[in-house]
């Protein structure tokens, strides 16, 4: 314990005053000022509303209700810029102390093996943390001046909860990332492999989750097909931890938002006269986010599961 | 059998594909010991220090330190074992002062006394006042000295130096050496250290083992050693004369302390003995009318038993 913090302590400063994380911030930064800057326009096109108070007008600032191209959106720079971060503060956590002969030296000492990737996962896991809290602080503080309108706590409750779920998404590229450092002997390997899952899951789950809806359940005449469709392309997309993400932020940050699959669960339901749109609740939109955050939890759980098994025993010779 | 070895090598084995890297190596190390680990690269000097160190597990046998078995209690072990690795690395943007405190903290030295231990040590190995400095900016041999106080702020009870003077200067060898054996031997701390340069390890080791392929082929105490390569004698005396007559050849064996004589040539003897026996030499030869033309100690050097040794294929 007492080595894993020390460890944690030193990991944390390293990663806040790395050059690489100084930039990925300031990319995040530039990304979140754009699509801020989207919301405040929106919202001041939608002062009535604003003054009626039946919306949520504060997390509008994030989830902007008017129709955007998805890059342009705000839990869309998140989703993609995060696990960047997480990758950047973990793929060389292990094999860069290797190359550089610091490992040899910090296993020597008299620690437990695990506390030096705890210590580790846990430093980039807080700077993730402190990152996002930063951005919602900042937009919110932006907002709070243009607006004019503080958040109710339920708002507040909600962006505490975005701020989780961001933080459990970016726990599992960084311990992805740290998965790869075990696994690979070369930085450079290790980087390009995190890169590689990250483009696989951005790009090609959702060019595939279509192909394969299109063979599992074709779309025909009636609705119930495209349903289906949407079904098994949803269910696959879900393989994926981005999407899984941007659901999750999506419900939590914008109770009105719907999704694809919802908007035509909806359409059907409304065919059979049961449709009464209503917000989801606090709680609805946490019951619904739960399952997608028990699924990133557990494929963090795993990276960590394989990272162990194979650093535990594994030599350590400084070459 | 009394005392209990600091370091203890059973059998201990690692194989590596097939290929035996230690082959059923046997050590004992008792306190206060400085054991020299030589061989020729690839021996398996640095795969039996990591096995020691339980930084590898071994295929088979058991490594001991103080009674503590390496690979199921390897925290025990390195709590009490300081280490320097082949080729130490420090983490090169951060200060000298930081990496020293870093590792310090992870032994469970108290915060109070880390900085005022820093000072100490870079001061005892010769890097005063460079606590600020990054260890980026570091020589080869600076870094070196570094790994020495490395070792030095937790006093370890024993220390495992792999090659610890690789890259270092010739003054600063010694230097090194010298203050290793000096802090050895005032702390009582039992040390064991690969190094390929021969004439230092004779000059601070107090026993030397020599690997070759995987296997311990002589080890011993360094001064048993040379007497055995001085043919059972202490001392090997070389005398060249004008000509040889038997009477002298037997005049010399009866000296008292000669252990043998060999006449490798016709007018040379070589002669081993418990004493430094020159003048009653010179005095029989004279006496059997013998017409001395040289005489000299030919002392042994540890590269002599070296290449005895380690033999090549
Ligand atoms: N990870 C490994 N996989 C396979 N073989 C290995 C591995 N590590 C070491 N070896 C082999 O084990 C043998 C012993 O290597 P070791 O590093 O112990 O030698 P050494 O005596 O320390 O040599 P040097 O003087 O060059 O440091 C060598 O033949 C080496 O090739
Ligand atoms: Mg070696």
């Amino acid at each position: 314990m007492q080595g894993m913090m020390t460890v944690f302590w030193k990991e944390l400063a390293d990663d806040f005053t790395s050059k690489r994380f100084v930039i990925l911030f300031l990319v995040v930064l530039l990304a979140v000022g754009f699509a801020i800057f989207i919301s405040v326009q929106a919202i001041d096109a939608l002062k009535e509303a604003v003054t009626t108070g039946t919306h949520f007008v504060f997390l509008m600032l994030f989830v902007p209700p008017i129709d955007l191209p998805f890059f342009m959106r705000f839990i869309f720079f998140i989703a993609f810029l995060v696990p960047l971060i997480g990758i950047a503060l973990g793929f060389d956590a292990i094999n860069g102390e290797k190359s550089s002969g610091t490992l040899s030296r910090l296993l020597a000492q008299p620690i437990y093996r695990d506390s030096v990737i705890n210590g580790k996962f846990l430093a980039g896991v807080v700077t993730i943390a402190i990152m996002l809290t930063s951005i919602v602080l900042l937009v919110s503080g932006i907002g709070l001046n243009i607006i004019g309108v503080a958040p109710t706590a339920e708002e507040v409750l909600r962006l505490m909860a975005f701020i989780a779920i961001g933080t459990v998404y970016g726990a599992f590229w960084l311990g992805l990332a740290m998965l790869f450092s075990i696994f690979f002997q070369r930085v450079a390997t290790s980087a390009l492999a995190s890169i590689g899952v990250w483009i696989f899951f951005f790009f090609y789950v959702l060019m595939f989750a279509g192909i394969i809806a299109s063979f599992v359940a074709p779309v025909g005449e009636t609705q119930l097909s495209q349903l289906q469709n949407a079904e098994v392309q949803i269910m696959l997309m879900r393989l994926s931890p981005i999407q899984l993400f941007e659901e999750s932020a999506t419900f939590v940050l914008g109770p009105e938002a719907i999704t694809k699959m919802q908007y035509l669960q909806l359409q059907a339901q409304a065919a059979s006269k049961f449709f009464t749109p209503a917000p989801l609740s606090f709680g609805q939109s946490l019951m619904i986010v739960w399952p997608h955050l028990v699924s990133l939890v557990a494929l963090t759980v795993i990276c960590f599961a394989i990272s162990y098994a194979k650093f535990m025993r594994e030599e350590i010779r400084s070459t | 059998m009394s005392k209990e070895p600091v370091i203890e090598a059973i059998e201990l084995t690692k194989t590596y594909n097939g290929l035996k890297a230690v082959d059923k190596l046997n050590l004992r190390i008792e306190e206060g010991e400085i054991f020299g680990f030589l061989g020729p690269n690839g021996s398996g000097k640095t795969t039996s220090i990591l096995m020691m160190l339980g930084l590898t597990e071994p295929t088979s046998g058991t490594a001991r330190v103080c009674g503590y078995n390496s690979t199921r209690e390897p925290l025990k072990v390195k709590n009490l074992a300081g280490y320097i690795p082949e080729n130490v690395g420090f983490y090169d943007d951060l200060t000298t002062g930081y990496n020293l405190a870093y590792m310090a903290r992870l032994s469970d030295i108290p915060e109070g006394v880390i900085k005022q231990r820093i000072e100490e040590v870079l001061d005892t190995v010769g890097l005063k006042g460079m606590a600020y400095r990054k260890v980026g900016e570091f020589s080869r041999g600076m870094r070196q000295r570094l790994a020495i106080a490395d070792v030095l702020m937790r006093m370890p009870k024993v220390a495992f130096l792999d090659e610890p003077t690789a890259g270092i200067d010739p003054r600063g060898i010694r230097q090194t050496l010298d203050l290793i054996a000096r802090i050895a031997k005032e702390n009582k701390m039992t040390i064991i250290m690969s190094s390929h340069q021969l004439a230092q390890v004779q000059r601070i080791c107090t026993h030397v083992g020599i690997m070759q392929k995987g296997k311990m082929v002589v080890q011993g105490l360094i001064s048993q050693l040379g007497r055995e390569f001085l043919g059972g004698g202490r001392f090997k005396i070389e005398v060249r004369l004008a000509g040889v007559a038997a009477a002298i050849l037997e005049a010399i064996k009866q000296v008292k302390g000669v252990v043998k004589v060999d006449r490798p040539e016709e007018n040379l003897l070589v002669i081993s003995s418990r004493d430094d026996v020159r003048s009653q030499i010179a005095k029989v030869i004279v006496d059997n009318n013998g017409l001395l033309e040289q005489m000299n100690v030919v002392s042994y050097a540890l590269e002599d038993i070296y290449m005895k040794y380690s033999v090549e294929d």
